[in-house]
């Protein structure tokens, strides 16, 4: 195997207590911390062992998303990655657009393989990897927790309701990474002064011959409703009587 | 000016900030409940610093260390200082900046070993007799042919105990200035086990459980003359131009100890619920917050402040000293009212605070007292009018 692509989304840090405009119309990001998605983390470390262990010999972080995504960008290259590639747009865009814009990608560079977050923390939506899979026309192996590869097949174990379910797909394929799949790497200190150097190719939409869809519209956003403060039970007899006149438990 | 973060050191505080609250906090209740850290953790959790290029990370590239600048390694330091003392220094190493003078066979003896995490130095000043007023040293090397023969007492030796040598300070000899006389210093490397040099345990103490403090007895100890770090007479001018930043060192340390200090009663002040309301909603209590959030950021501003001046080689004693004396008086104020905050939670030990607070308390002694820092702040200022 020679190349793999990793997505790498730019969303608010998982530890930002996110608010919401007053409008409604979205979330606030103003100062907000930003981060790599974690899911897209585990899809790299997973790419950097699948590297190590010399099964490949290039991993490109590609990222779809405004300018200052070159930072999730700077941290994907310090954590390894070869080279990377921003998307640049500063229109929030759907996972179809962002779909077509990784597969634009994908005719140039001809991965064997294609590594993204099983979701994006913000939006949770979980469909660019498998709506890049029907376009690409290639296998998809979603939530993977543990992947090996053997040539030209992969072998996924997926966490299903079930149990384990282990799947096989034939190579270039799109797998999208699950929580368990890796703890990623602390990205070392002098790789950090190392990734500087590495290369970064901004592009656009336009030149990729994407046009932004608009099949979605979120119409509303607005902040969950504040828990109702709990009580205190002194035993467990106390907790089922609490629970039975509430009608969660018979 | 420029105030924002380069991408690089936003990355370096990510991974240290990730290092510390992965690696090393979940070992802080054992540190403090035991005084100690165990040997074997100890050398665990620096084989993970070393895999994660954190150790040494304040030594120059051209050594083997990360080569960050000064506001850099202020950001670095500051992650650090989140968690407890003994746990961040001992096993995320930094050496003492004063090796880069070690020339020729010393450096393949001390600096690189150093750098590595291989061995492991402490710097010996201190005597019993001898505290702010350093010069008053009584540790005499007296030249001897080819060898120093040193004899005194220093104490208050950090990290002695499990160091592999000591940068030794002793006095060599005497000249008289316009003040009267004055001792010549000399600096040292001595290894642990050299005949004549014995360490012994140190002074139990109110900050930083599971790091010790030793001391170190020397009785004709016999050290060759290739054991002097630069020149002879010349110690403090070594120290001068290479132990760098230090006093930056604890201001970074105590900020970062701060910062999480004011978020733990944020927190609470958020969370906890007293006459029917959040009492971070009573003034007595924003206004604290408020008061903290202020200072915090005022000590903030001053230690990259100096630190950027001392990229620029324009940076003061001065400087050095009001980063130093704000910061640790600064964490001094931000744990105590943490604390308060908290009413009686503060004072378990469940809860960081406690130790937050008693750890507070040598941040404003040692790398020089409040006292000497404002000394040196006033000495500027009244020299020009002859003061």
């Amino acid at each position: 195997m020679q190349k793999i692509i990793v997505g790498i989304k730019r969303v608010v840090d998982y530890n930002v207590r996110v608010r919401v405009k007053p409008d409604g119309s979205g979330v606030a990001l103003d100062g907000v911390k930003m981060s790599v998605n974690p899911f897209d983390e585990i899809a790299l470390e997973e790419a950097l062992r699948i590297k190590e262990r010399g099964e490949a010999t290039e991993i490109i972080a590609v990222s779809i998303g405004p300018d200052d995504a070159q930072q999730q960008l700077r941290t994907a290259l310090a954590m390894g990655a070869d080279r990377a590639i921003l998307v640049k747009t500063d229109q929030a865009i759907e996972p179809l657009t962002a779909a077509h814009a990784l597969l634009a990608i994908i005719k140039t560079e001809q991965p064997d393989l294609v590594i993204v977050g099983k979701q994006a923390i913000d939006d949770d939506a979980a469909q660019t990897g498998p709506m890049l899979a029907a376009l690409w026309g290639r296998p998809q192996a979603t939530f993977c927790s543990k992947l090996t590869i053997n040539g030209t097949v992969a072998t996924i174990v997926r966490e299903v309701d079930a149990g384990l379910e282990t799947i096989e797909v034939d190579l270039p394929a799109v797998i999208s990474a699950d929580l368990r799949l890796n703890e990623p790497r602390y990205v070392k200190l002098p790789d950090i002064m190392k990734a500087k150097k590495k290369q970064l190719d901004v592009t656009d939409l336009a030149t990729l011959g994407v046009s932004i869809d608009d099949g979605l519209k979120t119409v509303h956003t607005e902040a969950p409703k504040a828990r109702a403060k709990g009580i205190l039970v002194k035993d467990v007899a106390e907790l089922v009587d609490a629970l039975k006149k509430k009608g969660l438990v018979s | 000016m420029e105030f924002s973060l380069s991408d690089e050191q936003r990355m370096i505080i990510k991974t240290t900030r990730d290092f510390v609250t992965h690696e090393l906090m979940p070992h802080e209740a054992e540190v403090e409940a035991t005084g100690v850290l165990r040997p074997e953790l100890q050398a665990a959790l620096k084989a993970k610093a070393i895999d994660a290029g954190l150790y040494a990370a304040n030594m120059p590239a051209d050594v083997g260390g990360a080569g960050l600048d000064t506001v850099t390694w202020v950001l670095y330091e500051k992650e650090l200082g989140r968690t407890g003392y003994a746990l961040h220094y001992n096993c995320v190493g930094r050496p003492s900046n004063i090796l880069c003078a070690c020339v020729g066979e010393q450096r393949e003896k001390y600096l690189y070993p150093s750098v590595r995490g291989e061995r492991v130095d402490c710097l010996a000043m201190t005597e019993p007799g001898a505290g702010s007023d350093v010069r008053g040293m009584k540790t005499t090397a007296v030249a001897d042919k080819d060898d120093f023969v040193i004899n005194g007492t220093k104490h208050f030796i950090s990290h002695a105990d499990h160091a592999d040598f000591v940068i030794l300070f002793a006095a060599t000899g005497e000249e008289s200035g316009p003040r009267g006389i004055k001792k010549k210093i000399t600096a040292f490397l001595v290894d642990m086990g050299t005949p004549g040099f014995v360490v012994r345990d140190g002074y139990r103490n109110v900050s930083h459980r599971g790091y010790n403090n030793c001391i170190l007895e020397f009785n004709d100890c016999r050290v060759p003359k290739s054991a002097v770090l630069g020149q002879v007479h010349e110690g403090f001018e070594v120290a001068n131009s290479w132990l760098g930043a230090t006093r930056l060192q604890v201001a970074a340390t105590s900020i970062g100890r701060a910062e999480r200090a004011l978020a733990l009663a944020t927190e609470w002040a958020a969370q906890r619920q007293q006459f029917g309301q959040q009492i971070g909603k009573f003034q007595g209590v924003s206004f604290k917050l408020a008061d903290m959030a202020l200072e915090l950021r005022a000590a903030e501003l001053l230690t990259l402040d100096a630190a950027w001046k001392f990229d620029q080689k324009i940076a003061t004693d001065s400087d050095m000293a009001m980063a130093k004396l704000k910061a640790t008086e600064m964490l001094a104020m931000v744990a105590d009212e943490a604390l308060q905050i908290h009413g009686g939670m503060g004072l378990m030990s469940d809860l960081p605070l406690e130790r937050i607070w008693r750890d507070a308390r040598i941040e404003r002694i040692w790398e020089g007292t409040s006292e000497i820092q404002r000394h040196i702040i006033s000495r500027a200022m009244l020299r020009p009018h002859g003061g």
